[in-house]
């Protein structure tokens, strides 16, 4: 079964990757998004906001990477709404494959061209001034914090990808996902906001994400932020790995 | 046909229903190995949905299926292992080449030498010149030659193929005939689903008619022919149908297309060694 698993998985992953290489439009047009974010607060917004001491695109980029990875998801139910709507899901259902392998197949590619993204957004945002001390250890606890983040994402876009009625509804589940950073510490400081916008912000996932990544590029200490983030990813994980899994065992009888 | 052998396909009692929508109310019927096999019906009829069932895509309500031996709810796995199945729709990966499309079935088949059988199809079915194109290029009858080559790879023994030409141009559908009468010579099952009583008439052994749930009618040809009065004698003056027309300017003689029953001739099943699976 294992060996089955891999081999199919790795076989689908190629075909996927192929579509990723073959269109990098999908991953150039997800990266545009949160570089138009970037400029326009950093160089519009910015002046105006105070967020403390310290460059505003430092400050800015931890949401903008969650930015990046929510638009980025979106692309990852488009692909898999349109293996669903074209025969070829069928055709690899009636397969002597491991069933499983189709939808793993999907999510790693979801994983490699998130990865891509977030490597085209840090650059651009180098070429802005971004700058950071941290060192290795640091920069490898963003990088798996960002990737845990991604598969969650991921997985929660499986399920819209798997239901979706129209190509829209597949990927129209980003736009709440983009939009939380806003009600967020990603932009300004929460202590700006009025009381209830505020213990919302304080209280969602991208806030404390958002601050862990900020504190580990910061080289400051990282505090509870760091479990509440990945108590956050993990839980958010499970559950949308779980309703994914028996979305996918029903669709496939 | 071999006799005695128990059927590639066994259907018995199937019923599926959609919500409170019956569409098989009991359906019935065998195939016999190396045979093809129409079920004719009108759109809605449920065609789709007995392929789906013997295909493991679907589950049944009520009734048992078998195929290649295997019962389509309890061995699932064994029952993937035996067939192929082309859709309506075809299941063509557009941004891959012709030869990546055949050459990811071979791998998740698992057979050896992927490229070697993903190149003897395409010269099988003439699509050598367009392998490395992506397959987004390809005209309507090229996309469904791939897709039915897609479906040989390994040579399974049993194969569905539902509606394979709707959509089609009359050479296009042709040239899917003379494909599915050249499985049927290698011995291969074929089950066909078609609303078209003239591509059943060209191609199928037997014939089955599902409607309203339930098969109605099933035969050879000659059988059915018995079931109206005898032919009377008249004298109509013969005049070219329009495909007649199409095919005397476009060119082809249209050979192709009489109904060649020797087709099938169960030498080809002896002439073909396997391929490894």
């Amino acid at each position: 079964m294992t060996p089955r698993f891999l081999g199919d998985t790795a076989a689908l992953l190629g075909r996927s990757l192929r579509h990723i290489l073959r269109s990098p439009d999908t991953i150039i047009t997800t990266s545009v998004m949160p570089i138009a974010f970037m400029l326009l607060f950093v160089y519009v917004f910015g002046g105006a906001i105070e967020q403390g001491t310290g460059r505003y695109v430092d400050y800015l980029l931890p949401g903008i990477l969650i930015i990046t990875i929510a638009s980025g998801v979106s692309y990852t139910a488009f692909r898999l709404f349109l293996d669903m709507k074209g025969g070829i899901f069928e055709r690899f259902q009636s397969l002597p494959i491991a069933r499983s392998s189709v939808l793993w197949a999907h999510v790693l590619t979801s994983l490699v061209a998130n990865v891509i993204s977030l490597v085209v957004v840090v650059l651009v945002a180098l070429l802005m001034g971004f700058r950071s001390g941290a060192g290795v250890l640091a920069w490898l606890a963003v990088a798996g914090l960002v990737i845990l983040l991604t598969l969650t994402l991921t997985w929660l876009a499986v399920i819209p990808g798997l239901t979706a009625k129209s190509a829209d509804g597949a990927s129209g589940f980003s736009y709440p996902l983009i939009f939380l950073p806003f009600v967020s510490s990603a932009f300004v400081p929460t202590r700006t906001m009025p009381g209830p916008v505020r213990a919302f912000a304080e209280h969602q996932p991208v806030t404390s994400i958002v601050d862990t990544v900020r504190e580990l590029f910061a080289q400051k200490p990282v505090g509870d932020d760091i479990w509440t983030a990945l108590a956050w990813c993990v839980g958010v994980l499970v559950v949308a790995y779980g309703l994914a899994t028996v979305t996918y065992r029903r669709k496939i009888a | 046909m071999t006799a005695g052998r128990a059927p590639a396909i066994r259907v018995q009692g199937l019923e599926k229903a959609y919500k409170k929508l019956k569409v098989l109310r009991g359906v019935d019927f065998d195939v016999a190995r190396g045979s093809i096999f129409a079920l004719l019906g009108s759109n809605g009829a449920g065609k789709t949905t007995v392929v789906n069932i013997l295909a493991t895509l679907l589950r049944a309500d009520a009734g048992t299926a078998s195929v290649n031996g295997f019962d389509v709810a309890a061995e699932g796995a064994d029952v993937r292992g035996s067939i192929s199945l082309t859709g309506q729709f075809a299941a063509v990966d557009e941004i891959l080449t012709g030869r990546e499309n055949l050459v990811l079935v071979a791998r998740l088949r698992r057979l050896k030498d992927p490229g070697r059988i993903a190149d003897d199809l395409l010269a099988r079915f003439s699509l050598t010149d367009a392998a490395a194109r992506r397959v987004a290029t390809y005209s309507g009858g090229m996309r469904r030659r791939l897709d039915i080559a897609m479906s040989l790879v390994g040579n399974p023994p049993v194969i569905f193929l539902d509606e394979p030409t709707t959509g089609l141009d009359p050479q296009a559908r042709i040239e899917v005939w003379d494909a599915v009468r050249e499985l049927a010579g290698r011995g291969t099952t074929v089950l066909l689903t078609t609303q078209y009583l003239d591509e059943a008439e060209h191609l199928a052994d037997r014939i089955a008619i599902l409607h309203q749930g339930r098969i109605i009618v099933n035969g050879t040809l000659a059988e059915l022919r018995e079931l109206l009065p005898p032919a009377e004698v008249e004298y109509v003056e013969k005049q070219p149908t329009l495909e007649d027309v199409f095919f005397a300017i476009v060119g082809d003689t249209g050979d192709k297309d009489t109904p060649g029953k020797d087709a099938h001739d169960p030498r080809g099943a002896a002439a073909t060694p396997p391929q490894d699976r």
